[in-house]
């Protein structure tokens, strides 16, 4: 019974990038299955995608109204239930992961490691603490392996699979105490995801307004790049949350990150570690930025951007 | 209606870490250790909550050895009313301070108990979602805006998609993120009066909470560092070397 659950990150219709990338890690584990869930109102065209990822075995389809939104304490009692058939059961961390999964290993009794950043064993990770300042090598407890992966370090698996589909029933009482109000997005438009994007255009706090960020959207416009920004932007409302990256945004490795009037706190560089190419762009020549990039340019960002876009 | 709120002992957010040696850990050794900062936020917004009338009693809980009541002391003058220190000198891992909190819970029985998200030391993003689940109560992390309304909180969440909202009945369970609020700025007279505030000390066995199996941490390593690059001089030299390498 040495299998493992992957939990299905979805919004009803398409199946999120970060499952791919958590199959990836979940099939380093060397066991016998790596099954996936999706817990949705249909749910049935996610459940296919997710299908098509190399090395699933079986994709469980758990159809509820109540799942038409993720909310952790509605999916927590359903994934406990199903729980009992695997020895490991994992997430992407993304706040979708996040949310859920220490609400699912508490109930069962077991810790939870979060963050998973390599796997030695089926029993032995390596994830980072500290702002991925120190990597830290943990065993897990006996028992249920609960993990949540970090996407950065993974790659998502390829699309040649072709594991059946099984629809599910689980009968569990659900609370009635929590319910979904609504979602705000920025609404990115034809932008990338910022957590897929093989390039990302990254603007700090010297980008200086709201206005001037379009200097920053323009040129990921022309790059067909995802849009960042470091905490000290979205902090000062030049743009929404959902763009922040970093130890407590969100952590990307694109092949191509530029990164312009970001300084470089250690917390903003926590979450572009695994980035290929990093490009930074700033006016201080000793911003800490300059430590990990592979290209550096000291100078003024919009003429830069500016005669970038008119090289491009 | 009371509140709980959590506070842990953390190294400075200021602090650039060492990794020991031989890789048993970081070094703490006169670090400058300060309130986790994500905790901060949530005393402040325990804070808010009674200033406005909502609440009637903060209570600032800390788990760990006897130095930790420093940050409860910070908790203290910056307004909550008492303090409980669950003295231990064990690591405790998220598991077993969720069941530590809902023994609190059960005994205090808070309408809210809020929580920083993470702490910035072993960021495990757990404890919350943790008592939540033990007490089977309504969670909502990642918190930038509370509003409670009578027996139900309003919370706006950070998500990855953006900002979501979830309405939840009380009791519940509330992690913060940074943008929820600014922590104010603790005065030395509140400093002084802080003094004089009771500290109540408990231990794990008084509160009869069973230390759940722990994650073991087998050793401690500096992360793979990233090549130093170069500098470029011009924008034509970085499209030349963006270029090369099928960047753009």
């Amino acid at each position: 019974m040495s299998k493992v659950l992957v939990i299905a990150e979805h919004d009803g219709s398409q199946l999120n990038g970060s499952t791919a990338r958590a199959v990836a890690c979940a099939s380093e584990l060397g066991l016998e299955a790596v099954d996936v869930v999706v817990l949705a109102s249909d749910g049935s065209s996610v459940a296919d995608q997710a299908a098509k990822l190399t090395g699933v075995s079986t994709v469980l389809l758990v159809q509820n109204p109540v799942n038409e939104h993720a909310v952790a304490a509605l999916l927590a009692p359903q994934i406990e239930a199903l729980a009992v058939d695997y020895s490991h059961v994992f997430a992407p961390s993304t706040t979708f992961g996040k949310d859920l999964m220490p609400r699912v290993a508490a109930h069962l009794g077991v810790p939870q490691i979060s963050d998973i950043m390599r796997v030695e064993s089926s029993t032995v990770f390596d994830r980072p603490v500290y702002a991925g300042n120190a990597v830290v090598t943990v065993e897990a407890a006996e028992g249920l392996v609960v993990g949540t992966v970090r996407t950065a370090s993974y790659s998502a698996v390829t699309e040649e699979g072709s594991a059946s589909v099984e629809v599910r029933g689980v009968s569990v009482t659900l609370p009635s105490h929590t319910r979904y109000e609504g979602l705000k997005t920025s609404g990115g438009g034809d932008r990338p995801d910022l957590q897929a994007a093989a390039k990302v255009v990254s603007g700090g706090r010297g980008v200086g307004s709201e206005e001037n960020f379009s200097a920053i959207y323009g040129l990921a416009d022309k790059l067909g790049a995802g849009v960042g920004a470091s905490r000290a932007a979205v902090d000062a409302g030049f743009i929404p949350n959902d763009h922040q990256v970093g130890q407590t945004g969100k952590i990307i490795a694109p092949e191509l990150y530029m990164a312009f009037g970001i300084s470089g706190a250690i917390q903003h560089l926590a979450g572009i570690k695994d980035a290929g190419t990093i490009v930074a762009v700033n006016k201080d020549a000793d911003a800490p930025i300059f430590e990990v990039a592979d290209y550096g340019l000291v100078g003024d960002l919009f003429e830069v951007i500016e005669e970038l876009e008119k090289a491009l | 209606m009371k509140i709980l709120v959590g506070v842990k002992r953390v190294v400075d957010y200021n602090v650039r870490i060492q990794v020991k040696a031989d890789g048993s850990g970081v070094a703490t050794d006169g670090v400058k250790m300060s309130m986790n900062p994500f905790d901060e936020i949530a005393v402040e917004e325990a804070l808010r909550i009674k200033e406005a009338g909502k609440a009637e009693e903060v209570i600032a809980v800390t788990i760990g050895p006897k130095v930790c009541q420093e940050q409860l002391r910070t908790a203290l003058a910056m307004g909550a009313d008492r303090a409980i220190h669950v003295e231990t000198d064990d690591d405790i891992q998220p598991l077993t301070g969720a069941r530590i909190l809902k023994a609190l819970a059960d005994k205090e029985e808070p309408k809210i108990v809020l929580l920083g998200k993470q702490a910035i030391d072993d960021d495990n993003n757990q404890t919350a979602q943790m008592l939540g689940a033990l007490s089977h109560w309504p969670q909502a992390t990642f918190a930038s805006e509370v509003e409670i309304n009578g027996d139900t909180a309003l919370v706006t969440r950070e998500i990855d998609a953006g900002l979501e909202t979830l309405s939840v009945d009380l009791p519940a369970v509330i992690s913060v993120d940074l943008r929820l609020n600014e922590p104010r700025y603790v005065k030395l007279p509140d400093i002084m009066k802080a003094k004089r505030k009771p500290i109540e000390t408990v231990t794990v066995a008084d509160l009869n909470v069973e230390v759940a199996g722990s994650v073991k941490v087998l050793k401690t390593s500096a992360p793979a560092k990233r090549q130093a690059g170069i500098k470029v001089d011009s924008v034509d030299e970085l499209v030349a070397v963006l270029k090369e390498k099928g960047l753009i």
